[in-house]
């Protein structure tokens, strides 16, 4: 019992002291930590410190150097995600772009419709060229569904593209006025005469049947005539760039500048209260 | 069955037509891809309906064209006719044979819509159509043909496969 009780005297004090030199230690880190030690203490916090910063900077090197691979697949994948949403927020400036232009379009052509109210106008887009490449001829959007008819004029906000040669239900074939076939009897303002206006493979547009009388200019504008009832009058047509007149021909030729882009046609006007007329039946035969 | 595949088919090469290919010109000429498909099709020796391939497509072009329907589709026949004939002969070169289709095959799809737009009366100038529309339009079918013929052997290997004897 007495050896017992002697082990359990020395646990006792072992504890104790062991306690106490906890508390001694522990009080003096905090002391030291404190500041109130003056400068040996901050000679021990700022080793100390330092090889915390040391150990720190060589555990980061090393967590970094392990965890490369993980962090650049992230990085692939997060990458591979933002340039998918550039792509998307691209197509939808783009398609967003598309549709300001086709808003200035139709503004300006709602606002030659205002200008012209005697006439009556229903837009169409151009969904197609002619396959071949000796007809000058474009697709629109509309037909008979629509109340398309073969004939009836088509305009832009800045003059005259051409006329419709054909019709289905839901979209036209339409002859540009720069087809070798077309002809358009024209006027011009500035001289005030007549001629016709024609057609080629080019889609150069040129001017016959001038008089000699007349004198024409560079510059002067030509509009249509109405005369044969294949359009209506007054719709501009372009521009007289030069005139070829020689004394030996019948008539003076020019050519004619149009004031519509013909290879960038987008929207159309179809002018639906025109009803073309056609003339061949009081036109004489020829007599062999 | 597979005969079907032909309508979506020439009709994504109408829409392709109208669409791109005719805006895209060399002084008045443009590509003609139809007639570089078919040309490219019939070329293969185990595409057995290129001849209502040609039907089909001259059909196709000539209602959305203001060239007469009849004309397309005899142009587009004779050139799988001229395609079936040099297959026989240049077998061991289809490009060469492709080429030779297709240059041919422009001459004369161009050379018939000439004429007939011209008994229709329109007042075209042989030396214009053939400077400014026939060659430069040739040109072009010929850019056309390499490209348009590996599109069209896939097709043609994966609806007509090839048998292969042991």
């Amino acid at each position: 019992m007495r050896f017992q009780g002697l082990n359990m005297r020395d646990f006792l004090s072992r504890s104790i002291q062991t306690i106490i030199v906890f508390l001694v230690v522990g009080g003096i880190l905090l002391l030291a930590f404190g500041g109130y030690f003056g400068r040996a203490s901050t000679l021990f916090s700022g080793s100390l410190l330092g090889i915390q910063e040391w150990v720190s900077v060589r555990y980061l090197a090393i967590q970094d150097f392990l965890t490369a691979p993980r962090e650049s697949a992230t990085l692939i994948q997060r990458n591979a995600e933002l340039e998918a949403e550039v792509a998307r927020l691209q197509a939808e400036v783009i398609t967003l772009e598309q549709k300001v232009a086709e808003t200035d379009v139709l503004s300006a052509l709602v606002d030659y419709a205002t200008a012209k109210p005697e006439n009556t106008y229903m837009a169409a887009a151009v969904i197609g060229r002619d396959p071949s490449p000796f007809l000058h001829y474009v697709i629109i959007n509309r037909g008979s569904n629509d109340g398309v008819q073969r004939g009836m004029p088509i305009v832009t906000d800045q003059g005259l593209v051409g006329r419709v040669d054909a019709v289905i239900a839901n979209a036209a074939r339409v002859m540009l006025i720069t087809d070798p076939a077309s002809s358009v009897n024209v006027h011009l303002q500035k001289s005030k005469t007549d001629a016709m206006l024609l057609g080629s493979l080019t889609g150069d547009l040129s001017l016959d049947m001038i008089s000699q009388d007349a004198t024409v200019e560079a510059g002067d504008v030509v509009l249509t005539s109405g005369l044969g009832g294949g359009y209506p009058a007054d719709i501009v047509v372009g521009q007289i760039v030069n005139v070829r007149k020689l004394d030996y021909e019948l008539f003076q030729q020019a050519t004619v500048q149009s004031v519509v882009d013909f290879t960038r046609l987008q929207i159309v006007l179809v002018i639906t209260n025109f009803r073309a007329i056609d003339i061949t039946p009081l036109i004489p035969e020829t007599v062999p | 069955m597979r005969n079907l595949v032909a309508f979506p088919v020439l009709f994504l090469v109408l829409m392709l037509q109208t669409t791109i290919f005719s805006r895209l010109t060399l002084l008045s000429g443009a590509a003609d891809l139809m007639l570089v498909t078919l040309a490219a099709l019939a070329i293969q020796e185990q595409v057995t309906s290129a001849w209502h391939w040609a039907v089909l497509g001259g059909l196709m072009i000539g209602l959305v064209s203001g060239v007469p329907w009849f004309v397309p589709v005899v142009g587009y026949l004779i050139v799988v006719g001229l395609a079936r004939l040099l297959q026989q002969r240049f077998w061991q070169v289809p490009v060469l044979a492709l080429f030779a289709v297709v240059f041919t095959g422009s001459w004369v799809v161009n050379l018939l819509t000439f004429a007939a737009l011209q008994i229709m009366g329109r007042p075209i100038a042989l030396d214009d159509a053939l400077g400014l529309v026939i060659l430069p339009s040739l040109l072009l079918n010929m850019l056309l043909a390499v490209p348009v013929r590996t599109l069209i052997v896939d097709l043609a290997n994966w609806l007509y496969p090839v048998e292969e004897t042991l």
